[in-house]
């Protein structure tokens, strides 16, 4: 990486420099002529003593009027060839600066990927992100003009100072006189400036640093009572910045100050010793004139340069502290990541240790000269306690670390310098906290056969830019949107033969029912699904006929278009379809206009502020003495114990002065009452028979009314249709759990089960799950059911050696000891090296290699390791 | 049945019948109706319980598991209060209750009988007595039966 951000741009851009900068210089004279034609319009075709008319100019003569609209004419040419230039010399700069800016970026992310493991034990993600994003931004903007502002200024301010000194030398002189003392002061000055630009930068970093501390330490701050503590450290830090900053500009004004002075200097000279001159008869009037006006024009160039110098500074500095922190001495090379190389199958055994000593910085070492030969065809149990470098061993094996000193090599090839298209595809490796990214739990699972596209999208014009684009900026070529899914790597021959291989595997490593679930949980869109949505109303009809069955009859209470549904809500009575995005929110239905309009037209308006105070009453009876234990309101009540106060002054305007003076939001806020019940649940007696009639009509006009634009916004229940707003649950259930019965949930969920079972459905509602969120990183997956997916993840790409490091250890004994048994099965022939979490569990492996304070300390069966005294014995008996 | 039925249930029950009508209709509002068919259980001999039922409508059989198999030891009907001793002392459940009949219960749980106990001190006091008379009259027998 260059170190400096000229050799940076110069390197990457040195074409595009020079056409900018030629570019600027030819668009010079225009600029030079655009200035000199107004005064020639004035001069020579205004002014009194202009002409004699007609004048000859380009082989014509013209009068006056020709010759002054001929000029005005060329001038707005002129005007317009210079905005022609300045648009295209900026559109072009800017290009080049968005170009430069996004390799640069790409490259700083490349080396996030080429850094070595342990360097994310000293760099956080917290100092990485702004470095990548914020901090390299200005260099965009400052490409363009790296070469051409000097150029462009600098000559500008050589015309003038040429013009100066032919006018006269000695008021040339004058004139710059003060220039090496500005070019002395200033960089002086400025140094300070860099220094506090530096700190400034490790403050910003150090604070973005903590705030993603914060972010990740929340749970453990509440649970301290610290957050008086990180309030505190965040302020001190913001108190340094403001001191840096603030110590900055007013450096930097400073500057500004001084040079501003320096340049008004210049004329004090000119008028106090010129004006001498001038009194003397040294030199005429005129020259002095003529030099003050050409000095004017001279400020200007030379204040850009100085902007310029302070800018160069400013992103010198932060080029540098980007750069220092991305150059580290020891960085994978990048086609280690990139290239393809191969090996034959099966791999060249066997793993072979040669005094492998494995140390960080500031640490004792992990393992200290470590000879050993480890079969990759037979599966092992690696033993050892926290000090005894398993860990760092089984990362050894798996290549992710590399030996600070000695060799490991498989068959003749040095494992140091095997591609990952090697490593990270013949080799799986599993940690005891496995990573999952914000994606699907297909899109977690087919992860590990991700490598490289393989299907690549339609060539269209759009991919063609983005090509070129690429190309342009030195980013990668891969499209995205191919497909990068390697089935012959899982062993299948397309994405449909990979998805019961999918399902087979969750349900080894026992997640089968936990992708039910979610499942269950989950929505499809039909249109893109039909299968689905066809095999799901199956079901629909198969409940429906199992709900004949009186011993069950009472558990569901289906919907019906004709028959209001007591264990549902008002609202969802009301609707009888299920909202889609917000058009309709069920919790504020009372504000939305379509549904004041049906109550209003059905004559139910009254009757629901009625209703509303009935509730409203009610709660406030039995929770308005309710002091502090707010939950239990929470849980039961229509109210939230936070609005709960607001009602009651309500109430007692209306035992007052009746309903009928009550304001419109108050009148809304007792209305969004009744929406919320459930007769079934609530038992307040107030949907009776007739009642139920009425909102059965209301229902029946909120369809026929709804507005052409809202159409979407709702999708009605239909036992013919498939409801895509609402889960598969829902759509196979087609009604409502009843309530009040006993352990009602489990049931339903055994009906559904039944059903699901009969229609063989399992694959395909397991096929919706698979397709629901993990959410952020893996956060809706606990640690338990993200190890087994990761066991799952890494068999699917059926590497030939797997490494496990306490891969299990978030399971109980049945999960592990099943765990093992398809680990076993799946990876039968090939090598297995596990770092086994309880030391009995290596039990059940034909041979075991026992570490200890970094050394080799055992290596055979479990039976001769394991005898009275040894090393094994003492971790079993501490387990 | 409505929340105001529920309330002049819960009156005739002697656990409740002290309390204030305001009280027993929260209790009411807060717990939930729940139905049980014949045969069915409402909890089970040693399981931890989680629930108090308390009965509206049908009958039940209390039923203890002895060296001799399962024994009726009582029956309940409307108005009876069950599994409050598991919700009281953390105990697993001292008998089976199998309904003999459809049952309607209002379920109480052992959060939301806490919170009514700690909100509303009177309703503690009166559970107490009640528990306090049961404790005498189970002494009273045992005396009897020795003596």
């Amino acid at each position: 990486m260059d170190h400096n951000i000229f050799s940076f741009i110069w390197r990457y851009s040195k074409r595009q420099q020079i056409y900018i900068t030629i570019l600027t210089l030819i668009s010079f004279p225009f600029l030079y002529f655009s200035l000199d034609l107004p005064r020639q319009i004035i001069d020579d075709a205004l002014s009194a003593d202009a002409g004699p008319f007609p004048v000859p100019f380009a082989g014509m003569e013209l009068n006056q009027v020709e010759f002054l609209l001929t000029l005005s004419f060329l001038f707005l040419a002129l005007v317009c060839i210079n905005g022609g230039f300045k648009y295209y010399i900026n559109v072009y700069r800017g290009q080049l600066g968005e170009r430069m800016l996004r390799r640069l970026r790409y490259d700083l992310y490349t080396r996030v990927l080429r850094f070595r493991l342990p360097r994310f034990k000293r760099m956080s993600a917290g100092e990485i992100i702004p470095m990548v994003t914020q901090e390299v931004e200005p260099i965009g903007g400052f490409v363009g003009d790296a070469y051409a502002l000097p150029v462009f200024q600098g000559g500008t301010l050589l015309v003038y100072l040429g013009f100066i000194f032919i006018q006269d030398p000695i008021l040339g002189a004058a004139a710059i006189a003060l220039y090496p003392m500005q070019a002395y002061i200033i960089p002086k000055l400025q140094r300070h400036v860099n220094q506090l630009g530096k700190r400034r930068i490790r403050a910003v970093r150090q604070l973005s640093d903590r705030i993603g501390e914060t972010v990740a330490a929340t749970g453990e701050i509440h649970a301290q009572d610290t957050s008086a503590y990180h309030l505190s450290d965040v302020s001190t830090r913001l108190g340094g910045i403001f001191e840096i900053r603030y110590e900055i500009f007013r450096r930097k004004f400073f500057i500004k100050f001084l040079n501003n002075f320096l340049n008004q200097l210049t004329p004090f000279f000119f008028y106090s010793i010129g004006g001498v001159l001038v009194l003397q008869g040294s030199i005429s009037f005129g020259a002095l004139v003529a030099v003050l006006a050409a000095y004017k024009d001279l400020s200007g160039p030379w204040r850009e340069l100085l902007n310029y110098y302070q800018r160069v500074e400013d992103i010198r500095i932060k080029y540098e502290q980007v750069a220092e922190q991305f150059e580290p001495t020891d960085i994978q090379p990048t086609q280690q990541l990139l290239e393809d190389a191969e090996l034959p199958t099966p791999l060249p055994g066997p793993l072979s240790f040669s005094s492998v000593t494995y140390v960080e910085e500031d640490a004792p070492p992990a393992l200290e000269s470590v000879s050993i030969d480890i079969p990759i065809d037979a599966h092992i149990a690696v033993a050892g306690d926290g000090n005894s470098g398993k860990t760092e061993f089984l990362m050894l094996a798996a290549r992710l670390l590399v030996p600070s000193q000695g060799r490991i090599k498989l068959g003749d090839h040095d494992m140091a310098d095997l591609a990952e298209s090697v490593t990270g595809r013949r080799f799986a490796y599993l940690g005891s906290t496995p990573v999952m990214f914000t994606d699907s739990l297909r899109g977690n699972l087919i992860y590990g056969l991700k490598h490289r596209p393989l299907v690549p999208p339609p060539h269209d014009d759009a991919l063609a830019h983005f090509l070129k684009e690429a190309k342009a900026s030195a980013n990668s070529l891969h499209p995205y949107d191919a497909d990068w899914v390697d089935y012959e790597a899982a062993g299948v021959a397309d994405t449909d033969a990979l998805e019961p291989r999918l399902l087979t595997l969750l349900e080894g490593v026992g997640m089968g029912e936990d992708v039910y679930r979610m499942g269950l949980n989950g929505t499809i869109d039909p249109g893109r699904q039909p299968d689905t949505a066809e095999r799901i109303m199956a079901a629909r009809r198969a409940v429906a006929e199992r709900l004949q069955d009186p011993a069950v009859a009472d558990l569901v209470e289906r919907f019906a278009a004709d028959a209001y549904n007591e264990s549902a809500t008002v609202a969802e009575n009301l609707l009888f379809g299920t909202p889609v995005a917000n058009g309709f929110d069920l919790d504020r239905l009372a504000e939305n206009p379509h549904v004041l309009a049906v109550l209003d037209q059905t004559g139910l308006t009254e009757d629901f502020v009625t209703m509303g105070v009935d509730i409203a009453r009610t709660m406030v009876e039995l929770f308005g003495e309710m002091t502090g234990n707010t939950e239990l309101l929470e849980q039961f009540s229509f109210i939230s114990a936070d609005d709960l106060p607001e009602f009651q002054p309500i109430l007692t305007k209306i035992d007052k002065a009746g309903a009928g003076l009550l304001k419109e939001d108050e009148r809304t806020r007792l209305m969004s009452l009744p929406f919320k019940l459930i007769p079934q649940r609530h038992r307040l007696g107030l949907i009776d028979e007739a009642m139920k009639q009425r909102l059965l009509e209301a229902r029946r006009v909120f369809a026929d009314t709804l507005p052409e634009d809202m159409q979407d916004a709702v999708a009605f229940f239909d036992i013919d249709a498939y409801n895509a707003a609402a889960t598969l649950q829902d759509n196979i259930l087609f009604g409502k759990a009843r309530y009040g019965q006993s352990g009602v949930q489990e049931k339903v969920q055994a009906l559904i089960a039944e059903v699901v079972d009969s229609l063989d459905l399992r694959a395909t509602v397991m096929g919706v799950g698979l397709n629901s969120s993990v959410g952020l990183m893996g956060a809706r997956l606990s640690g338990a059911q993200k190890q087994r997916l990761a066991v799952a993840r890494a068999l699917l790409k059926q590497p030939e050696w797997l490494v496990l490091d306490e891969a299990t250890s978030l399971l109980d004994g049945g999960s592990q000891a099943h765990l093992a048994d398809l680990i076993d099965t799946e990876m039968a022939g090939r090598g297995v090296l596990w770092g086994v979490h309880r030391p009995s569990h290596a039990a059940r492996f034909p041979e075991v290699i026992v570490l200890h304070n970094g050394r080799v300390a055992g290596r055979g069966s479990y039976d001769e390791l394991s005898r009275q005294g040894s090393v094994l014995a003492s971790l079993v008996d501490n387990e | 049945m409505s929340l105001v039925e529920e309330v002049d249930l819960l009156k005739k029950i002697p656990l409740f019948a002290n309390i204030e009508t305001s009280k027993l209709k929260l209790l009411a509002f807060t717990s939930e109706r729940v139905v049980f068919k014949a045969g069915e259980e409402l909890f089970h001999q040693g399981e931890i319980g989680q629930e108090a039922y308390i009965v509206m409508e049908g009958t039940a059989d209390v039923i203890v598991d002895t060296a001799d198999g399962p024994m009726v030891v009582a029956q309940i009907g409307k108005n009876d209060f069950v599994g409050e001793i598991a919700i009281l002392c953390d105990v697993p459940r001292t008998a089976t209750v199998q309904a003999t009949s459809d049952l309607t219960t209002l379920m109480i749980s052992k959060d939301l009988f806490f919170r009514l106990v700690t909100e509303f001190p009177q309703m503690a006091v009166e559970i107490m007595r009640v528990l306090a008379q049961r404790v005498q009259q189970t002494t009273q027998r045992a005396a009897a039966r020795n003596g």
